[in-house]
């Protein structure tokens, strides 16, 4: 067994064993010991990632190739660089974090980890493959689950935002489907064979035409689940009703899909259709980030705010990777990463203070600093990195986005640019209106005063968060070396063309 | 006829021997005994689809009328399997309803020959054999179809199915008659040669695919589906909607591809436009079903259209997918299938509110339905979803991206529909829920199959190499 299949083996194991598990105990323990197993492979990826990286420059490394439909050439083919390493330890440092946030689910609690775990699967198959087939496969693993994790364990209207965002994203997925055959068809342009490998396919030179009608395809198939708009509305619904865990797991990792599958088969397979089509989506993606941004200003449930401002961060991800620089794209990477990590926090964060208090809405908090000190002191500093505050990640994502794309010299990418960026000052303000509401002022309700404090399973869940999330503010430049590394191969292309 | 011929038919005279044993049985069993005659009869038809799985030779018979290849005798065998799980989801069903009115062989016999014909039809070297098969599985269906003679609805279907199914196979007739006009000869292999584009084929070739088109039931020719799944007895809804369609789709398969293949440029433009309106009008109906058996009604006319993006494509490896695909069609639909059988036979219960929190009283029967609706809307890692995406891989090798990209909306239509009974079952609660209740052997052991072949026939990869293979035998 190769040490990336295990990605995929553990959480399957995992799974297995909690089909024959029985009470709430057991069901929590082996939970708990599998996704920390996966955050124990995922470090030990890293260190041994960052030493063969040292001797062999090869694009993905580890790779590991297993026919699978012969006649297709559909091969389980898997292999990472710095980007995929990154994005795995951001996917089981959340995974276990979500695990202890969801210690205290009763309602069918195997089913619940279960499914979890599932969407984990997904998630970690997407991100080691270089099969587009296999990928695909991971893609919709993903994402089904979602629908049982909200609409059984979910609140409000569970029930419609479950299927909206299903279907949206599903829908997305068979747009997706298109583009994968397109590409897979026009993979012997030539002369060679049909082939699924994404690292054969960059070596073709698919014929323009091609590019033009399958890039948008396959640029929407993947961008929907990046929140872009106006293909984001699934998004605050289906955060405000799902469970917070799932909230987490799916602003938090399942999102960062969207973007890695953007540049990883978008814009590394079609770079021709990526420039002809990057001014239309840049209008759309820009529109997003100051859409989502003024959206999260209106909204007084936290949950809403919080899935508005997803959609504001992760437009600039699809708006950075669309400026098609190797500074821009690392900053789409490092902002990946960082919300990642922040909008999980956030989530983890308000499911903890609705617990409590039973109520998401800010105008019925008030003064929680007083009442609640850890939760809020932490939800300071979450939100000083969701602004963008220098010494937080978000500071150091943003930079390099802006700095990227600010190296355009034509007007409409500086024009977007400027207006992207005036985001980040709508960002501060209603970042600082919840702060203001939420924490400071008088306690707003008497009962609030003797709520429980913190439990040991929520400290680790947060801390878990916390500190890679620190960690990347104030030492970005050992994460930041190895993303940018690997991302030269995949920007090689359309640099060659631009 | 000598040793070698009745080697490539055995499975056609294995069957009609059961079908004898069993009419003998019936003659000479005690009538408080015809109970171990269904025992008998799955027990024998289990030993042919087991004998069944060995290989068989290419041949010709009474002069090309009945020909067999390796082809045609896999297939034989996926109407095998699927017909016995038919007829284990069914036997309870029979033991405890239809044997006390002693109903219970006859059906067996009916089901049998209904068979019997598709092999024939599937194996027709001629369109005279074609035409007989055509016939002899029709019209004991349409029996089965009536089989509850006491319920109003069961006859009404039963009528409705047999003079759709006359005037259907009239038109088939009368294109084969045009057909013949034209060239001279009922033999494939002869029309091939000499078959060419002129008014007179066409109106030939039209009318005999609206017969095939029934069977299948593509858009216009599906009106009889949901009134006949309504009133037909489930184990019967579930026949139709598999076997006969299968067959069916086969057969036209391997016309389309050899012997009109003259009239390619001509079929591949109807097939274009009754594949979208096949899509579309079965996902669009399919939302507002209640009863689960309409329901599955529409959506196995959905699933039929999706069949045809892999007929318009006339090559190797449309034959692969589409064989491919049927095989786990077959799977799925009995899959979703028994287990309305299973809830029905015990609650007596159809309809989908009736499923809301299922899954917190029967919970397995709950995971084989999810199981099956995710494989019918193509969701990995579940088996519907590599029969789709290679049905869709083989219209893009031709081309057909636009027909690709609006059969995956309808698949995002279909997957909302799906998702609402998965929302009954797992995410509504309900005040008075189906309770606990255990099935018995035979069920289990007709849903145990359905599963396996849900779970391992998409990963389970070399089985879609070896159809590859076998697709080349059409496909010179």
């Amino acid at each position: 067994m190769d040490i990336l299949s295990l990605f995929v083996v553990i959480p399957v194991l995992t799974v297995l064993a909690l089909v024959f598990s029985k009470g709430l105990k057991q069901v929590r323990l082996i939970s708990m010991i599998g996704s920390f197993i996966q955050l124990g492979m995922a470090i030990n990826l890293l260190f041994i990632y960052l030493k063969e990286r040292a001797v062999d420059k090869s694009v993905m490394l580890f790779t590991q190739d297993y026919v699978w439909f012969e006649n297709f050439n559909v091969h389980y083919a898997i292999g990472v660089d710095g980007i995929s390493v990154a994005l795995l330890l951001l996917t089981s440092i959340v995974v276990l974090a979500g695990v202890f946030i969801s210690w205290k689910t009763d309602d069918l609690p195997k089913e619940f980890f279960i499914s979890l775990l599932v969407l984990a699967t997904g998630v970690y198959g997407f991100f080691i493959s270089i099969d587009l087939f296999t990928m695909f496969v991971f893609y919709e693993i993903a994402v089904i689950p979602m629908y049982l994790l909200i609409g059984i364990w979910g609140s409000g209207p569970k029930e419609y935002s479950a299927m909206k965002l299903t279907l949206m994203l599903m829908g997305a997925s068979a747009v997706l489907l298109v583009g994968v055959l397109g590409i897979y068809f026009n993979s012997n342009a030539d002369g060679g064979t049909l082939t699924f490998n994404i690292l054969e396919i960059a070596k073709v030179n698919i014929p323009f035409e091609a590019q033009k009608l399958f890039f948008p395809l396959t640029f929407v198939g993947f961008a929907v689940l990046g929140a872009l708009f106006p293909f984001h509305t699934w998004s605050p619904d289906g955060h405000a009703s799902a469970p917070t865990a799932v909230s987490m797991l799916h602003a938090g990792v399942l999102m960062k899909l969207g973007g890695y599958g953007v540049f990883r088969i978008a814009m590394f397979l079609l770079p021709l259709g990526a420039i002809e089509w990057s001014w239309f989506f840049i209008i759309l993606s820009a529109t997003g980030v100051i859409y989502g941004a003024f959206g999260a200003l209106k909204q007084t449930d936290l949950k809403y705010i919080n899935a508005y401002s997803s959609v504001s961060h992760l437009g600039m991800v699809l708006f950075a990777l669309l400026m098609l620089n190797k500074t821009s794209w690392n900053g789409a990477i490092l902002q990946s990463l960082s919300h990642g990590f922040m909008t999980a926090l956030f989530f983890a964060l308000i499911g903890m203070i609705y617990g409590r208090t039973h109520t998401r809405d800010i105008t019925k908090l008030g003064g929680l600093l007083k009442v609640m000190p850890f939760i809020s002191v932490i939800y300071v500093i979450a939100g000083l990195a969701s602004l963008g505050l220098p010494g937080f990640s978000g500071f150091v994502a943003e930079m390099n986005i802006f700095v990227g794309a600010f190296q355009h010299e034509e007007m409409f990418y500086r024009v977007a640019t400027v207006i992207s960026v005036s985001a980040i000052v709508v960002t501060a303000v209603y970042i600082l209106r919840v702060l203001g509401i939420m924490l400071m002022g008088e306690v707003k309700n008497e009962e609030y005063l003797n709520l429980p404090k913190a439990t040991w399973f929520e400290i680790t869940g947060i801390m878990l968060l916390l500190i890679p999330m620190l960690g990347m503010g104030v030492a970005p430049l050992w994460l930041s070396d190895m993303t940018m590394d690997s991302i030269q191969p995949f920007i090689q292309g359309v640099l060659n063309h631009l | 006829m000598n040793l070698n011929s009745f080697i490539a038919m055995r499975q056609e005279i294995f069957l009609l021997i059961i079908i004898l044993l069993l009419i003998v049985g019936e003659i000479f069993i005690n009538k408080n005994k015809k109970e171990s005659l269904v025992h008998l009869a799955l027990l024998l038809f289990g030993i042919h689809t087991i004998i069944g799985f060995f290989a068989i030779e290419e041949t010709s018979l009474f002069g090309g009328m009945f020909r067999t290849n390796t082809l045609i005798h896999f297939f034989k065998n996926a109407l095998n399997v699927g017909v016995l799980i038919v007829l284990l989801q069914s036997a309870d069903w029979i033991k405890e309803k239809m044997v006390p009115l002693n109903k219970g062989t006859e059906f067996f016999m009916l089901l049998f020959s209904s068979l019997l014909g598709m092999y024939f039809m599937i194996s027709a070297g001629d369109f005279l054999m074609f035409y007989i098969g055509l016939e002899l599985s029709t019209l004991p269906v349409a029996a089965l179809v009536a089989w509850e003679t006491s319920k109003r609805i069961s006859s009404e279907a039963g009528v409705k199915f047999i003079l759709s199914a006359g005037l259907a196979s009239g038109a088939s007739l009368f294109g084969i008659s045009l057909l013949y006009a034209a060239t001279g000869s009922i033999y494939f292999a002869d029309i091939s040669t000499v078959l060419t584009s002129t008014n007179l084929t066409l109106l030939g070739f039209v009318l005999f695919f609206a017969g095939l088109a029934f069977k299948i039931s593509l858009v216009p020719f599906h009106f009889w589906t949901a009134d006949v799944y309504e009133g037909a007895p489930i184990g019967v809804a579930s026949y139709l909607s598999v076997i006969s369609k299968g067959a069916a789709a086969f057969i036209l398969m391997i016309l389309l591809f050899t012997v009109l293949k003259p009239l390619m440029h001509v079929w591949e433009n109807i097939i274009y436009v009754v594949a979208l309106a096949t899509m579309f009008i079965g996902n669009l109906f399919a939302l507002r079903q209640q009863n689960m058996k309409r329901f599955l009604a529409f959506s196995s006319i959905a699933q039929a259209g999706f069949i045809l993006l892999g007929l318009i494509t006339g090559t190797q490896l449309g034959t692969a997918t589409v064989v491919y695909f049927i095989l786990v069609y077959i799977f799925t639909n009995l899959a979703a299938f028994g287990v309305v059988q299973a809830i029905a036979l015990q609650t007596g219960k159809e309809n989908r509110d009736d499923y809301n929190g299922l899954y917190r009283t029967n919970p397995n029967l709950s995971l084989v339905m999810m199981l099956a609706l995710f494989s019918l809307a193509g969701i990995p890692p579940v088996a519907g979803f590599f029969g789709k995406f290679f049905l869709f891989a083989a219209a893009a090798s031709k081309g057909y991206y636009l027909l690709v990209f609006l059969a995956v909306v309808n698949v995002t239509i279909s997957l909302y529909y799906y998702l609402l009974v998965v929302r009954a079952m797992f995410i509504r609660k309900s005040d008075n829920p189906i309770p606990f209740f255990k099935s018995k052997i035979y069920m289990r052991l007709g849903l145990l199959l359905t599963v396996l072949g849900i779970l391992v026939l998409g990963l389970y990869s070399p089985l879609y190499d070896y159809i590859f293979e076998l697709s080349t035998i059409f496909n010179k």
